[in-house]
């Protein structure tokens, strides 16, 4: 896989660790959502970087206050058309202020990253072959916005009264 | 109207720019069809039986003169010569190609339209009262707040991949011309105790394979609220609707499932967190966007000549009857444009019709058009003295049909003859309906019936909201129709009930004529069809059909 | 045994198509390669399939056609219409697939 983060190829470091995986000394690790609910008290105490990966069923309710010492959290895209994650993004950025990498996995579309870069998505996850030029520029295809959301651009409604 | 600026302008503009590197890469093979399917239908764009079909948005159902010739243009440049009016009021165009779809986005963009969110599972174009603007009893024009919603869901980051379609509808009056409680939020434009102007929200109604009328969560919402509320609606949608069954998964299953109150819940809370945070627009945008919709400068206008003509011309009062309705201004009139002439395809009007309609508009409305979800078009602006030169105009265009809100001004979907989901057709049994009641004297006779048909379960011909509904099912090869009665999209909105056993294709016709024998003799003083059948019920209708076994 | 034959959408236009004995694709529905054992199905649509790959027609199925005087015809109503175009006020004529059909006189 190719990570795409900021609009460029990045290097992924990250190690996605099964429930019943040691964490790998030394790297930063993925874990899912139970686990770090689980045995936050002690991963607390690493290290090295941990993140988080969400598939498109959990929800936030029980990681309001939990976030603490995230540095990255994985939103799972199972299908092109399952948007859930589009809402779980910005509610992360939005209202509970995650700052960390926001990355975007599974079925994604090129045409599709503008939706995620709006929705507070930093980082991409493409399959090998991806045409990563093309992707990066169907970043910013469309640069009115009519509403705001996760990223910082003001919405036509407000530009038009400055 | 409203009148793009810069930015909107742009938008479209890039939108066009990015479909036609979609459709590009679609035809060098970069995409799939699978790939491309979700990106095409984000478009409007659909593959139907014959061809790829493409469905323009006509945001609210308003449009001007410049934007019909328009669409008169694309007809006959891209198509075959026609387009079809729909209940979404929409226009779609049957016969396009994928090569030219860009190039009729690019025409679009021109006059300030496009194809955006017509497909898809994202937030549809928003529709409203055709009569909005020039309505009497109207409290504001809910065409504000539909363009104010029109720019909020448009390329929405978060709800383009809902769990399904949705649609929102708003009405500023209180007879409801926009079917509100059939759509997923009808909103209705409300005066408070204070004499604040806000909303009633209405969510989870809908046709399909499980009609339902819309439950208000919320009698009353501040006008400046509008866009936090329906970002909390949508958001507690996206997150929670279903999506693991596509017939289970609109927002009508989710309100039903969860119940009302526990759905509104939900939204007060999110809503809660929303409100000061969230998509508000400020009111120096509200008053831009309500300023386009200001009342045109109507003139003092003498009618005495239009008085005239009613005593002098029986055939244009009888047009006037059921195709004009009035004005809020003195001397003004709407006129409802038929497009259900006896024998044709419900909706469907020519290029030359469309071309035909702008110069009216031009001539005698304000250079503006309504779409209505009828199917029918609306020249809202005209003097009463000039009603009598526009009748004979659209007469000579087959445009003066006396059936609006009658017999034969029928709801019909594309049905089998264009759909790719449809098993029946539908297009055939309205012209053969439309051919019996034919005699515009009987039809005037009978009054105010709405007969609505749909090709298949999916009910896009508004069948369960018919006073007559008619269903068409396959068995086993062979078409066969359900009737439904009762049924109403009105401020009363009700669910038809199934009378009884299917009719074959050859024996439906006669049971319509059958149940409109019934209703005539059961029928007292002046009550339509709907308040004989609410009256005496199912079993006069159920015998003369069934015979009383 | 049934008789059958492939149809599909072109890319490019979506129009009704048909594959041919030539393997070519044809709007006409009588030009289609009509074959009756389920062996010969498969292989008439694994070729279709390769007309996906080349981008020329979306979505190819086998149809159920009479083939009396050896020009098919479909069985059922939805792929009649999908051959001939639709019913009702709207001309069909088979070439009609260009000509602006409704005029108004």
């Amino acid at each position: 896989m190719v990570l795409v983060k900021n609009g460029s190829v990045a290097q992924d470091n990250w190690v996605s660790v099964t429930d019943d995986e040691m964490l790998p000394p030394g790297k930063p690790a993925i874990i899912s959502k139970a686990r770090w609910l689980r045995e936050r008290c002690s991963l607390r105490r690493r290290s090295e970087a941990l993140g988080l990966h969400l598939t498109s069923d959990d929800t936030l309710d029980d990681l309001v206050n939990a976030l603490d010492g995230i540095a990255l959290i994985v939103l799972e895209f199972p299908a092109f058309t399952d948007g859930r994650s589009y809402s779980t993004a910005r509610l992360l950025r939005e209202r509970y202020h995650f700052s960390g990498e926001l990355r975007a996995v599974g079925q994604i579309l090129r045409d599709q990253a503008h939706f995620m870069l709006r929705c507070g998505f930093d980082a991409f996850e493409l399959v090998p072959n991806a045409d990563i030029a093309s992707w990066v520029e169907g970043l910013f295809e469309i640069a009115v916005h009519y509403q705001p959301a996760a990223d910082a651009r003001s919405p036509a409604s407000d530009l038009r009264h400055r | 109207m409203y009148r793009y600026d810069a930015y909107d302008t742009q938008l479209v503009g890039e939108r066009v720019t990015q479909f036609r590197d979609q459709v590009r890469r679609r035809l060098d093979g970069s995409l799939s069809e699978d790939e491309f399917r979700p990106l095409r239908l984000l478009n409007g764009l659909y593959l139907q039986l014959h061809a790829y079909m493409l469905r323009v948005a006509i945001p609210y159902g308003t449009l001007s003169s410049e934007q019909m010739r328009m669409l008169a243009h694309i007809a006959r440049r891209y198509d075959k010569g026609y387009g079809h009016f729909t209940t979404r009021q929409n226009i779609q165009f049957n016969w396009t190609r994928l090569e030219d779809a860009p190039d009729i986005l690019a025409d679009l963009a021109k006059v300030e339209m496009h194809a955006i969110q017509t497909s898809g599972n994202t937030i549809r174009n928003t529709t409203a009262d055709p009569f909005a603007g020039v309505a009497a009893e109207e409290i504001e024009d809910p065409r504000i707040y539909c363009e104010i919603i029109r720019q909020w869901s448009t390329l929405h980051p978060e709800f383009s991949f809902l769990p399904r379609k949705f649609k929102i509808a708003v009405t500023g009056a209180r007879e409801d011309r926009a079917a509100v409680r059939v759509h997923d939020i009808g909103l209705a434009i409300r005066r408070d105790n204070s004499g604040e102007v806000g909303f009633e929200v209405m969510v989870g109604g809908g046709q399909g394979r499980t009609p339902m009328i819309a439950k208000t969560i919320r009698e009353f919402l501040p006008k400046d609220q509008l866009l936090s509320y329906l970002e909390a609606i949508l958001r507690v949608y996206n997150l929670a609707g279903r999506r693991d069954n596509k017939y289970k998964a609109r927002i009508k299953i989710l309100v039903h499932e969860l119940g009302a109150e526990t759905f509104h819940e939900q939204v007060e809370a999110e809503w809660a967190q929303l409100r000061d945070a969230g998509p508000n627009l400020q009111a120096v945008e509200i008053a831009r966007i309500a300023a386009f919709f200001d009342p045109p400068r109507y003139e003092e206008v003498d009618s005495a000549s239009y008085q005239a003509k009613l005593f002098q011309d029986r055939t244009f009062a009888d047009w006037v009857r059921t195709n004009v309705a009035p004005h809020k201004q003195d001397g003004y009139a709407i006129v409802s444009i038929s497009l259900k002439p006896e024998g044709e395809a419900p909706g469907d009007a020519t290029a030359a019709q469309m071309e035909a309609v702008a110069d009216f508009a031009e001539r005698y409305s304000l250079q503006e058009i309504r779409v209505t979800h009828e199917q029918n078009l609306v020249l809202p602006h005209v003097r009463q003295p000039d009603l009598y030169a526009l009748w004979q105009g659209l007469r000579d265009q087959e445009l003066a049909t006396a059936n609006i809100g009658l017999i034969s001004d029928i709801i019909a979907c594309p049905g089998l003859d264009y759909c790719g989901l449809a098993t029946t057709r539908s297009i055939p049994v309205a012209q053969r309906i439309s051919r019996l009641f034919a005699n515009l004297d009987r039809q005037h006779d009978i009054g105010e019936l709405r007969l609505k048909i749909s090709g298949c379960i999916n009910a896009c011909g508004h069948h369960h909201v018919g006073h007559i509904g008619i269903l068409g099912v396959d068995r086993k090869g062979e078409e066969y129709y359900q009737i439904t009665l009762g049924g109403r999209a009105d401020e009363n909105a009700a669910i038809g009930k199934i009378i009884g056993p299917a009719f074959s294709s050859a024996n439906i016709v006669d049971a319509v004529e059958t149940l409109v024998t019934v209703y005539l003799e059961r029928r007292r003083d002046h009550e339509r069809f709907v308040d004989t059948y609410e009256r005496v019920g199912q079993t006069p209708f159920k015998e003369a059909l069934y015979g009383s076994r | 045994m049934k008789t059958q034959a492939v149809t599909a959408n072109l890319l490019v236009d979506g129009r009704v198509a048909f594959l041919t004995w030539e393997g070519d694709w044809s709007e006409k529905v009588e030009d289609s390669h009509v074959v009756t054992s389920n062996e010969e199905a498969e292989w008439l649509l694994d070729s279709a399939q390769r007309a996906v790959s080349a981008q020329v027609v979306i979505d190819p199925y086998l149809i159920e056609v009479s083939d009396s005087n050896g020009s098919a015809w479909p069985l059922s109503r939805r792929e009649q219409i999908r051959a001939a175009g639709p019913t009702g006020t709207i001309d069909t004529a088979p070439d009609g697939l260009t000509a602006g059909l409704k005029q108004v006189a």
